[in-house]
């Protein structure tokens, strides 16, 4: 749903500029009950041409691998049939979101209804299709990650697909396209200056830094979040509250609270990805001593309090 | 049953969200009996059970892509209620902007990309209204979407500002929101409204807001869409359409109502045989009769006689509709009594009530931007007990959404949810009364030849279903 937003445009127009016409949409398209299953049909047998499949949400396996958790409506068939049949026709299999991609959040807790991603369980190689599923064009399983993922990441990665010259080269090790995972959602974070004198948040609504207490996994979660935005202005750090690390698997079970920093002896343990620790600590502890009142106070606002100092004007 | 009884299973079903099966029993070119199913179980009660409570606002919201926002904040009115804490001023206004704006961008998308498409359906060519009907609503290409999803895109910056993103926000807490507003912020909040009114004035009501959000009437109705040529506006391009299909006597529901109430705006209620009475939340019970459930949250596939993963909700034994209309009726609405009060609602009455409230949503949106008070509180701390219970009611685009949520030892011990689907979508019950839906197909014709007879779906179409919710 994310995506119908896509470039204020909606998905469509915005798939359109590419020369990429859906087949077949949920949410859009005119074709229900039979007519739809006509469309699936082709596809599962070859006699629709389908250059890419894009499957939201988990598949779900159970109980007991029957797949009878989710069969697709009309047919009686498990879900986990129609995609397993379909992507091997499709020239590019993508799987759009977390849940897709890895499992996501039915997979946490207990994962009640053995649910996985279409190549990965996890952080896992695997899934439905299995580790070694490549498509018509070659291509492993594209994890188009996040929950939900970013609209432009769906609709930039399938017009990629479309110009040609995609290959495993524009994935990262989990599958997910570089264009997005080569960033970190902490990057160009709105809150970078209390980050930087680890000037924090506690509680919700505070201006500062969320990394410290308020469970913030920005420095480790692959994304460029903060340099696009969302929804025209926004961004999870922009709007208050903390990065979850969505576009990873696992992040449906932290180990802690969401909105907690989990610490050992008073360090957090998620610290970003490749500083050493040492390091991060003797920073910290020096940028801590250096932080201006400023910096400090409005770090436990929900609005500026102190503005930045002005220097008077000189005087001749 | 006649010796002539055919059975249809129409699946799957486009353009509801989620996934959605109906079979139904067709005798005489007429649905006698109805069952609806949803082929999808998830889990997520199984999933929140033995988590720290706040995680709930994490979990919830990924319910639904359409309904995050309602379950975000029905997951933090939990736990307002088990904290005891309430949000500042600042703090249910910024909130109640962020749920206006995902019930309004929800009425229009089920509007414009949802419900309408149908009629641009070949089986109409050659209804006065069609040739206006395919230019505006053909699914993928209609000039309508060309205009109003932008529009909507655009005015979900709103969410953006307010919530972060959309869908899957953090921004709502028990104790407030997240995202304060400075003065610049507020100005831009009024401009995006301001363009969204835009949008609709022009395109979807050709007319003003408040004119449409007056409509007090049947006949008012019926003079404004007298009042201009049918193609001018598109919901008077509906209304001209309903009253040729007579989309008034299609799809009647059972006549009972229920609403948890919203935004001040609109009281929680009641209304069963045209009379009102109070809403009390424990009167709700879950029938499982025809559900693969063994117990609360508990599957169980190989059920005798269940043919849906969706439970059966019912208030005081009663099988109760929800939604716009039901928001309405309840609210004592003069209009909504009125096209009530004849059909026991009908397919147009939903559509109708849906679309007024988009524009008194906006309007009153703009008056909550302008109380917003810059550099004061919009969030209070809400440590938690514990051990404590809550319930957590909201009003979804769709109608009442439930959580009812107990924590022990800090954890969450058991977590319900009753989504507005679940309600509308339910299956029957140990009386072996069907639920609405299910209620509401039975009498619709089927015109010979049809697979997926195009009545039934404006039926189904007419509740805005959230599947996904409903089977959470």
């Amino acid at each position: 749903m994310s995506a119908l937003a896509a470039d204020d445009v909606g998905l469509v127009r915005a798939l359109e500029r590419f020369n990429i016409r859906l087949l077949w949409h949920p949410s859009l398209s005119e074709e229900s009950g039979a007519e739809a299953l006509a469309v699936l049909q082709g596809a599962a047998d070859g006699s629709i041409r389908v250059d890419a499949l894009c499957v939201e949400g988990a598949v779900l396996t159970g109980p007991n691998g029957t797949g009878r958790f989710q069969l697709l409506s009309g047919t009686g068939k498990p879900v986990s049939a129609w995609v397993s049949a379909i992507a091997a026709r499709a020239g590019v299999v993508m799987a759009v979101g977390s849940c897709a991609a890895f499992g996501g959040i039915p997979t946490a807790t207990s994962n009640p209804t053995d649910a996985v991603g279409l190549a990965y369980a996890g952080a896992e190689a695997g899934g439905l299709l299995g580790a070694g599923f490549r498509s018509r064009a070659g291509l492993p399983v594209v994890n188009v990650a996040g929950c939900a993922p970013h609209p432009g990441w769906l609709v930039e990665t399938l017009a990629d697909l479309a110009l040609g010259g995609f290959d495993a080269g524009r994935l990262d090790s989990l599958g997910r396209p570089r264009a997005f995972a080569d960033h970190l959602a902490h990057h160009g974070c709105g809150r970078n200056e209390f980050y930087e004198f680890k000037a924090s948040a506690a509680k919700p609504s505070d201006r500062g830094c969320l990394m410290e207490n308020l469970g913030c996994k920005a420095t480790q979660a692959p994304g460029d979040c903060n340099i696009r935005r969302w929804n025209g202005y926004g961004s999870c750090t922009d709007g208050g509250f903390t990065c979850i690390n969505c576009t990873s698997p696992g992040f449906q079970d932290p180990g802690a609270p969401f909105q907690e920093t989990a610490k050992l002896a008073g360090i957090p343990v998620g610290l970003p990805v490749d500083m050493p620790k040492a390091w991060f600590v003797a920073l910290a502890a020096l940028s801590k001593s250096a932080t201006p009142p400023r910096v400090r106070t409005n770090a436990h606002a929900d609005h500026v309090v102190v503005p930045p100092a002005r220097k008077p004007p000189k005087t001749p | 049953m006649t010796a002539t009884t055919s059975r249809l299973i129409v699946g799957p079903f486009n353009r509801v969200e989620g996934d959605l099966e109906v079979t139904l029993d067709i005798a005489d070119g007429i649905v006698r009996e109805a069952r609806v199913t949803a082929p999808l179980y998830r889990g997520f009660e199984q999933i929140l059970a033995g988590r720290p409570p706040e995680d709930a606002l994490v979990i919830a919201p990924r319910i639904c892509g359409i309904c995050s926002v309602s379950q975000s904040a029905a997951a933090a009115r939990a736990l307002a209620a088990i904290a005891e804490v309430e949000p500042p001023p600042n703090g249910r206004l910024a909130a109640d902007l962020v749920l206006a704006a995902e019930n309004a961008a929800d009425h229009l998308t089920h509007f414009v990309l949802f419900f309408m498409p149908d009629f641009a359906r070949t089986v109409y060519a050659g209804r006065p209204w069609h040739e206006a009907a395919l230019r505006r609503f053909a699914a993928n290409a209609s000039e309508a979407s060309r205009v109003l999803v932008p529009a909507r895109a655009r005015f979900l910056h709103l969410m953006g500002l307010l919530a972060g993103k959309w869908p899957h926000s953090l921004a709502l807490q028990p104790g407030g929101t997240t995202k304060s507003v400075d003065p610049g912020e507020r100005v831009r909040l009024l401009a995006i409204l301001a363009e969204f009114r835009e949008a609709l004035e022009n395109v979807l009501f050709a007319d003003r807001l408040e004119a449409i959000a007056a409509l007090s009437s049947l006949s008012a109705l019926e003079a404004w869409a007298d009042a201009a040529p049918r193609d001018k506006g598109d919901f008077r391009l509906f209304l001209h359409i309903s009253r040729d299909l007579g989309l008034d006597r299609l799809g009647h529901g059972p006549g009972t109502f229920l609403s948890h109430g919203s935004f001040g705006l609109w009281p929680a209620g009641v209304v069963m045989g045209g009379k009102a009475q109070p809403y009390d939340p424990a009167q709700v019970a879950e029938d499982l009769t025809h559900s693969w459930m063994d117990g609360p949250t508990q599957p169980d596939a190989d059920k005798e006689g269940a043919y849906s993963w969706c439970k059966a909700p019912r208030l005081d034994g009663r099988v109760a509709e929800v939604g716009a209309l039901a928001r309405q009726v309840v609210a004592a609405d003069p209009l909504a009594r009125e096209l009530v009060a004849a059909s026991g609602g009908a397919v147009r009455d939903r559509v109708v009530m849906r679309m007024i409230e988009l524009a008194r949503l906006v309007i009153a949106m703009e008056g909550w931007v302008r109380q917003l008070r810059p550099a004061e509180p919009f969030c209070v701390e809400s440590p938690l007990p514990l051990r404590g219970a809550g319930i957590g009611l909201v009003e979804a685009a769709r109608g009442a959404l439930g959580h009812w949520m107990t924590i022990e030892a800090g954890s969450i011990r058991s977590y319900q949810i009753i989504a507005p689907t679940t309600w509308n979508f339910s299956p029957r019950d140990a009386a072996g009364i069907p639920g609405p839906l299910e209620q509401a197909l039975a009498g619709t014709p089927v015109q010979p030849g049809e697979t997926t007879p195009v009545a039934v779906q404006h039926v189904v179409r007419s509740f805005d279903p959230c599947m996904v919710c409903t089977v959470h």
